[in-house]
């Protein structure tokens, strides 16, 4: 008994301490035999005995509340904890401020789970306060620029509580910090959509001239050539005055598969559109000599896509025999030969 | 003595020019990804020194006995997957599966019961014994039941629950959260949509409007983001993608944006697959990325395409097994996401599924093996034309030499499965 006592007066278990003692622990049922059984360390099972037994008995107290920050200081991703944290923050009025700190700190420790950034969106709807939210996030993408759940809380915000001011500019500044930053172009992207929009005449050679801009700086950054081409889809890259000229004059300089692959769009668009500014028949012959290019030699990793491309053009444009990959296309699979395992339409 | 085989891609001359360029303008991106390279090609010269010629192997003996070790115990660094347990059951049972490697009876009932274990009193299921239901480890837990294949694993799933649900999780604008008072993004979808067909418990209503949230998903690059708004990531692209086909929808994303975008991908020195744009190379990619292209290739092919490959999905399979034979193993088994990364399940399971990928082309009519290496590193097919398990059709010469009833039982038990279930009845949901 005197190793007990020496053992109590040291131990930090909720097991073992008085205030607690009215709880029996319930301890997991893993079955029998378990599978995937994890060697969980005496503080975890401590912790989640003691949150089983408050869950099963619905206990909303203060205590309660306590236990919740230490099963998430040990698995931060239990969603089970979360939900039953935001149960007691609601039951027993708690501070939202004080959550908010909280939530900070545990962000910026984790910043790449999902429930963590849940929980802060919560906290800042039952506020209905995202004035601290830009600040934030921006502090967390100082850290990493990419970070997915950063991103997604920042357009949510956004969206939510229509804080568009100075987004552009935060965007042009990490532009210019990593002008790779492919979260950023989306994010210019995102910005310009739910604000300005493309359709403007004005707004659209803003961002051609922009996007060209950081293509001469850096012709190998796959971002800023995505970005060109996401913004010209609608009104067809082959019908943007001068576009052609432009890009042809970077051959020089800033060749790059990128360049190529943007002139194989530019006259598939020709020929999609079926353009009077341009000769069909060159539009034809130099979009299979790229993709022959491009499949042969500067971007041979996509081989067989340039190749399925040059085979299109030729089905879709060419004046000769059908195309196919083969001599024998393959046999459509009829019900025939598949087994009824098709869904049903709902 | 081993033989001479044919030539690894990424030791051929010309493979430093597929360095990435940085114009001479450094980034943080550039920074990074300059030093997965070095590394790669840090393996690279290694492999050449040790090998004299060049046959890469799967480490099969290794993979399987930290995939058994697995399926049993777990040390305390698993904490951190105590909300996830039915995905280790998952992520280890289709990494056994694809080495085709047989559960024994007794470990395939202990699982069944513990999954049992995880579902939840109001459908669905959970991460661990008294937690609450949540999409992700229901996807989990039903797929890891189809996995195992027998009654008594089917018989585990409470349908009717499961049903209840998924409609407590529907919201009005077609999506799903993950959990009750959870968030929103588009797996939430796949993993409805993936458990719903494969329990045949899908309603004139289940789906409502989800195929339209999904389409929203597609941006600017092609990909699909985890909301709409969001950068194209591979991970969510997967699930929206392969949601829409059990939906039978899929022929309204916009393919071709789609397929560059996929494409472009696939790292040209590495020949492993980035998340996005601009980002490094992971092996989990090698299955969420290029397991787009089958489904694209059917998509496709479905339109009346004729210009399709005969014989090749449309991404380079030799530069993906290369990365996943010879950067993404560990030598005491367990797979990675790349070197100086550690092994764990989840990147074990698709590693592993990105190599059969990039190993099996077609379908029964028309199937076509690139296997790098020893002809022991092929895995099974596992067709991902459809791409819900209860889709698959199992395609296996190694299965067929074996016993003829062990592929039978799984694609029989699959087809029992559908055509016993009772019929759910339409309440007013």
């Amino acid at each position: 008994t005197s190793n007990k006592t020496r053992y109590l007066s040291h131990s930090s278990l909720f097991l073992d301490r008085k205030e607690w003692a009215d709880l029996e622990p319930v301890p997991q049922d893993d079955g029998p035999n378990p599978v995937v059984k994890i060697a969980y360390s005496e503080k975890f099972t401590d912790v989640f005995d003691m949150f089983r037994a408050l869950l099963q008995n619905d206990e909303k107290s203060e205590r309660a509340f306590a236990l919740t920050t230490e099963a998430i200081d040990l698995n931060a991703a239990n969603y089970t904890v979360w939900h039953y944290r935001r149960v007691l923050l609601q039951a027993l009025d708690k501070d939202l401020r004080e959550e908010m700190k909280y939530i900070t700190a545990i962000i910026e420790d984790q910043p790449k789970n999902y429930q963590v950034w849940h929980h802060r969106r919560m906290v800042v709807e039952w506020l209905n306060d995202p004035s601290e939210e830009l600040q934030f996030v921006a502090e967390i993408l100082s850290q990493d620029a990419k970070n997915y759940h950063a991103w997604q809380h920042r357009q949510w915000v956004m969206q939510e509580y229509k804080l568009w001011d100075g987004e552009l500019e935060y965007v042009e500044e990490l532009l210019e910090e990593d002008v790779r930053n492919n979260s950023a172009w989306n994010q210019r992207h995102f910005v310009i959509n739910h604000t300005s929009g493309y359709s403007d005449s004005s707004i659209l050679d803003r961002e051609v001239q922009y996007t060209l801009k950081q293509i001469k700086k850096a012709p190998h950054n796959e971002s800023a050539w995505n970005y060109l081409n996401g913004i010209l889809q609608d009104g067809g890259l082959s019908s943007f005055p001068g576009l052609l000229e432009q890009v042809t004059e970077l051959q020089d300089t800033c060749s790059s598969p990128y360049l190529t692959a943007f002139l194989v769009d530019l006259y598939e668009d020709a020929l999609e559109t079926n353009s009077s500014s341009y000769d069909q028949q060159e539009m034809f012959n130099k979009a299979l000599e790229l993709c022959k290019f491009l499949a042969e030699e500067k971007d041979t990793i996509r081989r067989e896509y340039w190749n399925y491309v040059s085979r299109s053009l030729q089905n879709t444009y060419g004046s000769g025999d059908p195309v196919s990959a083969s001599s024998d296309p393959p046999p459509p699979p009829s019900s025939s030969q598949l087994p009824d395992m098709e869904p049903s339409d709902p | 003595m081993e033989e001479a085989s044919p030539p690894l891609r990424c030791f051929s001359e010309s493979h430093s020019s597929e360095l990435f360029s940085d114009d001479g303008v450094q980034t943080v991106t550039s920074r990074e990804q300059r030093k997965v390279e070095r590394s790669i090609q840090e393996v690279y010269s290694v492999y050449q020194q040790i090998h004299t010629s060049s046959q890469p192997t799967l480490l099969r003996e290794q993979h399987y006995h930290y995939l058994k070790k697995g399926l049993r115990h777990l040390s305390d660094a698993y904490e951190c997957l105590d909300a996830s347990r039915p995905w280790l059951c998952y992520w280890i049972l289709h990494s056994l599966e694809l080495l085709e490697e047989p559960v024994p009876a007794a470990v395939a009932s202990d699982v069944c019961q513990f999954l049992a274990r995880c579902q939840s009193p109001t459908g669905g299921f959970s991460g661990g014994p008294c937690q609450h239901a949540h999409l992700a480890p229901t996807y989990a837990a039903v797929n890891a039941l189809c996995i195992l294949g027998t009654e008594e694993a089917y018989k585990v799933i409470n349908r009717e629950k499961l049903l209840d649900f998924l409609y407590s999780v529907k919201q009005p604008d077609g999506s799903f959260v993950m959990h009750v008072g959870g968030e929103v993004d588009v797996r939430s979808a796949y993993c409805a949509a993936s458990v719903a067909s494969l329990t045949n418990i899908i309603t004139p209503t289940l789906f409502d409007g989800t195929h339209n949230w999904i389409l929203s998903c597609q941006n600017w690059e092609g990909g699909l983001g985890g909301v709409p708004g969001l950068e194209a990531h591979g991970g969510y692209t997967f699930c929206g993608t392969a949601a829409l086909v059990i939906l039978g929808k899929e022929h309204m994303l916009d393919l071709k944006t789609l397929l560059r975008w996929v494409t472009s991908r696939q790292m040209r020195f590495e020949g492993g697959f980035q998340g996005r744009c601009n980002k490094l190379v992971d092996g989990c990619y090698s299955f969420w990325q290029a397991g787009l292209l089958p489904l694209l290739h059917r998509a496709l092919f479905k339109e009346g395409d004729s210009t399709l490959s005969v014989s090749s999905w449309m991404f380079e399979r030799k530069a993906l097994q290369e990365y996943i034979l010879l950067c993404c193993q560990n030598p005491g088994g367990g797979l990675l996401d790349k070197p100086g990364k550690s092994r764990d399940f989840y990147h074990t399971c698709y590693c592993l599924s990105g190599l059969s990928i990039a190993q099996h082309f077609g379908n029964k009519d028309l199937h076509n093996e690139l296997i790098l290496g020893r002809d022991e590193n092929r895995l099974l097919n596992v067709f991902i034309f459809l791409p819900s398990r209860h889709q698959l059709i199992q395609f296996t010469t190694s299965a067929q030499r074996r016993s003829p009833k062990r592929l039978n039982i799984s694609t029989g038990c699959l087809f029992q499965f559908r055509q016993n279930l009772h019929q759910v009845q339409w309440t007013s949901h």
